[in-house]
C-alpha cells in the first residue's frame, strides 16, 4: 500500500526530503515579505522617482509636466542661495565634526578614570542627547538674547561687550555649531567610553613598565591607537549627524540674518514643502545624498563590522 | 520504536560531496554508533536522517515508510545535541513539556493571554504534566524543575535534554556526542545510565561518538565511517578484531595499531622486513603489502614473528605502559607495544615478536585480506573472512 | 639620559600626593565646566519656570525665585497649548512605529540570518544599500504620494515612512546570527513551527538587542521635527517638537515662563526615562551606535 502511494503522489516532482528544505523557502519568502514590500515603497520607489523629479519641471499640483534635463542641476549650481546653503552647512560640518569629536574623547577619557563620579558625569554630559532638540534650541535663544540673554549678562559682567550670537552673519554659524556639539558630545562619549572600556588594561602595565608613565605618553602609545576604529566611526556618525542640521535653523534663525545660517535641509524643506517646486527640490535632495552618500556608505561599512555579537 | 533503512544518501555542500551513497539498515531496537574522524560526515547524516537537513538523493524511511516528504517533528525522531540545545529562556519543566505543548495544544491555545479561554487546556496541560513528571522520575531531575538551563550543571543539562527527547515515545533517539562536554568521571556514569536506559526503553538508538570507549562498551553494531563512506558496519568486537581497512583499524583502538610495509613471497608467504612470517595470503592484488599490529599484541622477545627495533621512551598509564619504539631497519617508522607495567625497560636494540594470528594483512589500496596462518605448532589453517 | 636620571632623585611622597592633587583638581575644573555648558539651558529652562516674567531676565542669575509663579506658568501653559496632546501624540506615533518596525523586522532579519531562501543575498544588499539613505531623501516622493492619496494629516502618514527600519533588520540579522543552530534545530524536532521559533525560541533570548533598538527608535521620532513639519498642518496632530514650534511662534511664545513651562513638560518625558532607565539608554546607544 505505502509503496503504491508514494509511487503515486507528486512527491517525486520535489527533490527528495523536500520537507525541510521548503518549509524554510516559504517561511523565509513570507517572513521578509513584508520588509522587503515596505522597502520597496518607502525606500526604492521614492529614491527612483526622486531621480526621475529631477529630470522635470514638475511642480506640486500641476496636472502635467516635460523633461528638461540637467536644467536642475544647472540651476542649482547657479542659485546665489544654494552656494550659501552649500557653504554654510559645510562650514557647520567643518565645527561640529573636529569639535565634537575631540571634546567627547576629552571628556570621556577624563570621565573613564573617575569612579564614584562618574556616573554622574555620564548623566549630566549625556542629558542633551534625550532631551528635544526643539524646546532646548528655544532655551538656547533666551540664553543668547543680544540684551537680556544671561550669556550676554555674564560676558558684560566679565567686562566683554554684548554680542549678538544669533543676529550676527559672522557669529551665527558658529553659535550653532556650539548647540550642535553641545547635543553630540554626549552621545559621542558613550561611544568612545565603550571603546575606552574594550583596551586591555595589561596594555597600559605595560607601556608603564616601558617607562612611558606620563599620561600624554599613555594617550599616544595605547589610548589613541586602541581607540583608532572607534574614533573613525564617531567621527563618520557624526559627519552625517551635522550634515542634516535642520532643527535649530528652523527654530533660531530661519536662515537668517540674511541667508547667513541657510543650509542644505532646510533649502529642500523650502523649495519642496513652502514653494512646491517639487523638481528643484529632487535635484537638491541628489545634491545632499550625493554629499552624505561616501560618508553613510563608511558608515555602514564600519557597523558592518562593529555590530557583532 | 521502529527500525530505519538509508538507501543510497548523498549529500555535498556546495563543491564538497560529505556524504557518497550511504546505506544502512538499523533494527528496530538497536543501539548503533557511528564513529569516525572530525568532518567525515556523521553528523550531517544524522540531521539527514531526523530530517534537519535534505539530501541529494536517497531515501530515509523509519518503520519501513519513507519519511523524505516529512517534516522533521512529523518523523517521530527525537535528537539529542552536542550542546544540549535547551531552550535557555524556559524553565526544566517548560523544556521539557514544549514537545508536547506544540503536539496536543491548537495555536490558539499557545497564545499568550487567549490560552486562558480555552476550556480544554487545563486538562490537556495536567495530563503533559504527569507525563513530563513521568519522565522527570525516571532520570532523576524533578528537584530542579523550575530552574533555567543556565542554573544546571552540564551533567544535569545532558538529563534534560534526554527527558526533552523521551517525554515524546520518538520511534528513534538520535545522539550527537551527546557526552562530549561533560567531564571524564561524569561521561563514565552518564554511559551507564544511557545504556541502562537503551536496555528499559528497548529504543532504536543512533550515537556519534568520538569516544572509543563509548562505542566499544554502548553499542550493538559499529560504523566506522570516513570521508563520507562507512568503512565497515559490524559488532564492536568484529570491528576491532577484524578492520576491513587500514583505516578502520588505525581509527580503532588506542595506542593506534602498528603498520609495517610488507611484500608477497614466491608461495604467498608474507615477508616482513626480510623476515618469512608463518601466514600466507591467496589473490593478493599485488606484491606490496600491509601488516597491521596492535599494540597490545605485541612483547618483548624473539620468536617466529618479530622485528627489531630500538627503544625510546615509556609512558606510563598507571597499571600498563606503553613503550615507544623505532624501527631499526627504517628508523622514521615508529612502533608502540602496550605491556603490564612490571616489566623491566628494555635497552638498545630489542626484538618484539607477536602471534600470526594476531596480524592483519591489508592490500596496497589498505583492503583487508584473507589470511592463512599457521602457527608454529604447524596447526590448522585458520581464515578469517574478508569483510566487505 | 642615564645621567640625569641618576641625577635627579625620586619625589617625596609629599611631593607626588600634592601633583595628584593638583591634577586631580584639574581633571575635575574641566569636567565641572563642562558639565555647566550642559546643563545650562536645563538649569535654565527649570528655574524659568517657575519664575514671574520680571525675574526671568534679571541681571542677576538665581536658582530659586523670589515669588515663586510655578503654578502660573504651567497653568497659562497647558491652557495656551495641548501640551497634553502633544504628549499623547508623541506617544501613538513612536509607539506605532516602533511596534510596526519590531513586527516587520524581527522575522525578516530571522530569515536573513537563518532561512535558506531565494533572494536572500539580494535582500541583504538592499537592506546595506537602504542604510546608507538617509530619512529625510524619500520624503519629497512620499510627500507628493501621500498628498494624492489625500492621507497628509493623518496618524498613518506621520508614521508610515518608518515602518521599515533597514536598521533594526540589520541589528537584529547581527544579533540572531549567533544563536546556535541546534536550539533551533531542536525546536523544529519537538513541532515548533517556524513562526513560533521566531516569536517563543529565538526573540526572549534576543531582548537586549530589542530593548536597545527600542532606546535608539523612540529618541529618534520622539524628537524629529522633519517628516512632522512636512506632514501634519493640524496642531492636534503635531508631535512634541511640533507642537513646541507652534508654541513659540505663537503670540503667547512672548511669555517666556509659560514657554520654558511647556519646555519642561515636553522635554521632561524621555529625560526622566532616561534617569530611570539609565544603564538601558547607555548601553542600547553603544550597542546601536548610530543615530
Ligand atoms: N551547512 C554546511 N555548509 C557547508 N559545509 C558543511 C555544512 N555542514 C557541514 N559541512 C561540512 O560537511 C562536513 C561534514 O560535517 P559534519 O558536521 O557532518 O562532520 P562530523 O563528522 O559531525 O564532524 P565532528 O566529529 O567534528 O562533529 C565537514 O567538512 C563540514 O565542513
Ligand atoms: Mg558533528
Amino acid at each position: 500500500m505505502n509503496t503504491v502511494a508514494a509511487q503515486v503522489t507528486p512527491l517525486d516532482a520535489v527533490p527528495p526530503a523536500g520537507g525541510q528544505r521548503w518549509v524554510e523557502r516559504f517561511a523565509g519568502l513570507g517572513f521578509a515579505a513584508p520588509a522587503f514590500i515596505l522597502l520597496v515603497l518607502t525606500n526604492l520607489a521614492p529614491l527612483a522617482a526622486l531621480a526621475f523629479l529631477s529630470f522635470t519641471n514638475y511642480e506640486l499640483g500641476a496636472l502635467d509636466f516635460s523633461f528638461v534635463g540637467f536644467k536642475n542641476f544647472g540651476a542649482a549650481l547657479q542659485d546665489p542661495v544654494i552656494r550659501r546653503s552649500v557653504t554654510n552647512t559645510l562650514l557647520y560640518v567643518a565645527i561640529v565634526v573636529p569639535g565634537g569629536v575631540l571634546l567627547s574623547l576629552l571628556v570621556a577619557i577624563l570621565i573613564h578614570q573617575r569612579k564614584r563620579t562618574r556616573s554622574l558625569y555620564e548623566v549630566i554630559y549625556f542629558l542633551p542627547v534625550t532631551s528635544t532638540l526643539i524646546a532646548m534650541a528655544t532655551m538656547w535663544q533666551f540664553l543668547l538674547h543680544p540684551t537680556l540673554g544671561l550669556i550676554n549678562q555674564a560676558l558684560k559682567g566679565l567686562g566683554f561687550a554684548e554680542t549678538a550670537f544669533l543676529s550676527e552673519p559672522r557669529l551665527v554659524i558658529p553659535t550653532l555649531a556650539a548647540i550642535g556639539i553641545w547635543q553630540l558630545v554626549g552621545f559621542n562619549m558613550v561611544l568612545f567610553l565603550a571603546g575606552l572600556s574594550a583596551i586591555p588594561r595589561d596594555l597600559y602595565e605595560a607601556v608603564d613598565i616601558d617607562g612611558a608613565s606620563h599620561p600624554i605618553d599613555r594617550f599616544l602609545k595605547v589610548t589613541w591607537p586602541m581607540l583608532g576604529p572607534t574614533t573613525m566611526f564617531v567621527t563618520v556618525t557624526t559627519f552625517i549627524t551635522a550634515f542634516k542640521i535642520f532643527d535649530t535653523v528652523t527654530v533660531m534663525t530661519r536662515g537668517g540674518p540674511g541667508g547667513a545660517s541657510e543650509v542644505l535641509l532646510y533649502a529642500i524643506y523650502l523649495e519642496g514643502f513652502q514653494y512646491f517646486h517639487m523638481s528643484y527640490a529632487a535635484t537638491l535632495t541628489l545634491v545632499f545624498l550625493a554629499f552624505t552618500l561616501v560618508f553613510s556608505v563608511l558608515q555602514t561599512f564600519i557597523l558592518d563590522r562593529r555590530v557583532h555579537y | 520504536m521502529a527500525g530505519l533503512t538509508l538507501r543510497g544518501i548523498r549529500k555535498t555542500f556546495g563543491d564538497t560531496a560529505v556524504l557518497n551513497d550511504i546505506d544502512l539498515d538499523i533494527a528496530d531496537g538497536e543501539f548503533l554508533t557511528l564513529v569516525g574522524p572530525s568532518g567525515c560526515g556523521k553528523s550531517t547524516l544524522l540531521r539527514i536522517i531526523a530530517g534537519l537537513e535534505s539530501q541529494d538523493s536517497g531515501s530515509v524511511s523509519i518503520g519501513g515508510t519513507s519519511v523524505d516528504h516529512l517534516r522533521p517533528h512529523e518523523r517521530r525522531i527525537a535528537m539529542v545535541f552536542q550542546n544540549y540545545a535547551l531552550y535557555p529562556h524556559m524553565s526544566v519543566f517548560d523544556n521539557i513539556a514544549l514537545p508536547l505543548t506544540m503536539t496536543r495544544l491548537n495555536l490558539f491555545e499557545r497564545l499568550p493571554l487567549m490560552r486562558h479561554l480555552s476550556l480544554r487546556r487545563r486538562r490537556i496541560m495536567n495530563e503533559i504534566a504527569r507525563e513530563v513528571r513521568a519522565v522527570a522520575e525516571q532520570l532523576r531531575i524533578e528537584s530542579f524543575f523550575h530552574r533555567r538551563p543556565g542554573q544546571l550543571s552540564g551533567g544535569q543539562r545532558q538529563r534534560v535534554a534526554l527527558g526533552r527527547a523521551m517525554v515524546r515515545h520518538p520511534q528513534a533517539f538520535l545522539m550527537d556526542e551527546p557526552l562530549s562536554n561533560l567531564d571524564a568521571k561524569l561521561r563514565v556514569h552518564m554511559r551507564g545510565e544511557l545504556t541502562e536506559l537503551h536496555a528499559r526503553l528497548g529504543a532504536t538508538m543512533i550515537y556519534v561518538t568520538h569516544d572509543q570507549i563509548e562505542a566499544m562498551t554502548m553499542s550493538d553494531r559499529l560504523a566506522v565511517m570516513d570521508h563520507g563512506d562507512i568503512l565497515q558496519l559490524g559488532t564492536p568486537a568484529d570491528v576491532y578484531e577484524r578492520p576491513a581497512t587500514t583505516a578502520v583499524a588505525q581509527f580503532i583502538g588506542s595506542p593506534a595499531i602498528n603498520l609495517f610495509q610488507a611484500r608477497v613471497g614466491p608461495g604467498g608467504q608474507v615477508e616482513l622486513l626480510g623476515r618469512t612470517l608463518p601466514i600466507e595470503v591467496r589473490n593478493a592484488p599485488t606484491p606490496e603489502l600491509t601488516v597491521g599490529v596492535r599494540p597490545e599484541a605485541m612483547r618483548i622477545g624473539g620468536g617466529p614473528c618479530a622485528v627489531t627495533c630500538r627503544f625510546r621512551r615509556r609512558e606510563n598509564l598507571g597499571s600498563e605502559c606503553i613503550l615507544h619504539f623505532d624501527l631499526v631497519a627504517s628508523p622514521e617508522v615508529a612502533v608502540l607495544c602496550r605491556v603490564d607495567n612490571g616489566i623491566p625497560i628494555p635497552e638498545g636494540e630489542v626484538p618484539l615478536a607477536f602471534e600470526p594470528r594476531d596480524c592483519h594483512v591489508f592490500d596496497n589500496n589498505g583492503r583487508r585480506i584473507e589470511v592463512e596462518s599457521r602457527n608454529a605448532a604447524g596447526r590448522d589453517l585458520r581464515r578469517a573472512s574478508e569483510v566487505r | 639620559m642615564r645621567t640625569s636620571a641618576t641625577i635627579t632623585r625620586p619625589p617625596t611622597p609629599v611631593a607626588i600626593r600634592m601633583r595628584r592633587l593638583v591634577s586631580l583638581a584639574l581633571v575635575h575644573a574641566v569636567l565641572i565646566g563642562g558639565a555647566v555648558f550642559m546643563l545650562l539651558p536645563f538649569v535654565f529652562m527649570l528655574t524659568s519656570a517657575i519664575k514671574p516674567p520680571g525675574e526671568i531676565f534679571e541681571a542677576t542669575f538665581r536658582l530659586w525665585p523670589r515669588q515663586f509663579y510655578g503654578w502660573q506658568n504651567f497653568e497659562s501653559a497647558l491652557s495656551t497649548a495641548p501640551l497634553l496632546r502633544f504628549l499623547l501624540n508623541g506617544l501613538i506615533v513612536c509607539g506605532g512605529i516602533l511596534v510596526v518596525q519590531l513586527l516587520v523586522a524581527i522575522p525578516c532579519a530571522y530569515a536573513l540570518a537563518k532561512l535558506k531562501f531565494p533572494g536572500r543575498p539580494i535582500l541583504f544588499s538592499l537592506v546595506l544599500l537602504g542604510l546608507c539613505i538617509p530619512v529625510q531623501a524619500p520624503s519629497l516622493p512620499l510627500y507628493i504620494a501621500f498628498a494624492e492619496l489625500g492621507i497628509l494629516n493623518t496618524y498613518l502618514s506621520m508614521m508610515m515612512p518608518f515602518f521599515l527600519s533597514v536598521f533594526a533588520i540589520f541589528l537584529f540579522r547581527q544579533f540572531f546570527k549567533s544563536y546556535p543552530d541546534e536550539i533551533i534545530q531542536a525546536a523544529r524536532l519537538d513541532g515548533v513551527g517556524e513562526f513560533e521559533i521566531v516569536w517563543r525560541i529565538v526573540v526572549p533570548s534576543a531582548w537586549p538587542a530589542i530593548a536597545a533598538f527600542s532606546i535608539f527608535s523612540v529618541v529618534a521620532h520622539w524628537n524629529d521635527l522633519y517628516w512632522p513639519l512636512i506632514v501634519v498642518s493640524d496642531t492636534k496632530l503635531a508631535t512634541p517638537p511640533l507642537g513646541m514650534m507652534y508654541f513659540a511662534d505663537s503670540e503667547l511664545g512672548s511669555n517666556y515662563g509659560a514657554l520654558a513651562a511647556g519646555a519642561t513638560i515636553i522635554t521632561a518625558p524621555l529625560v526622566i526615562a532616561f534617569l530611570i532607565a539609565r544603564r538601558h539608554f547607555i548601553a542600547g546607544i553603544t550597542m546601536t551606535g548610530i543615530k
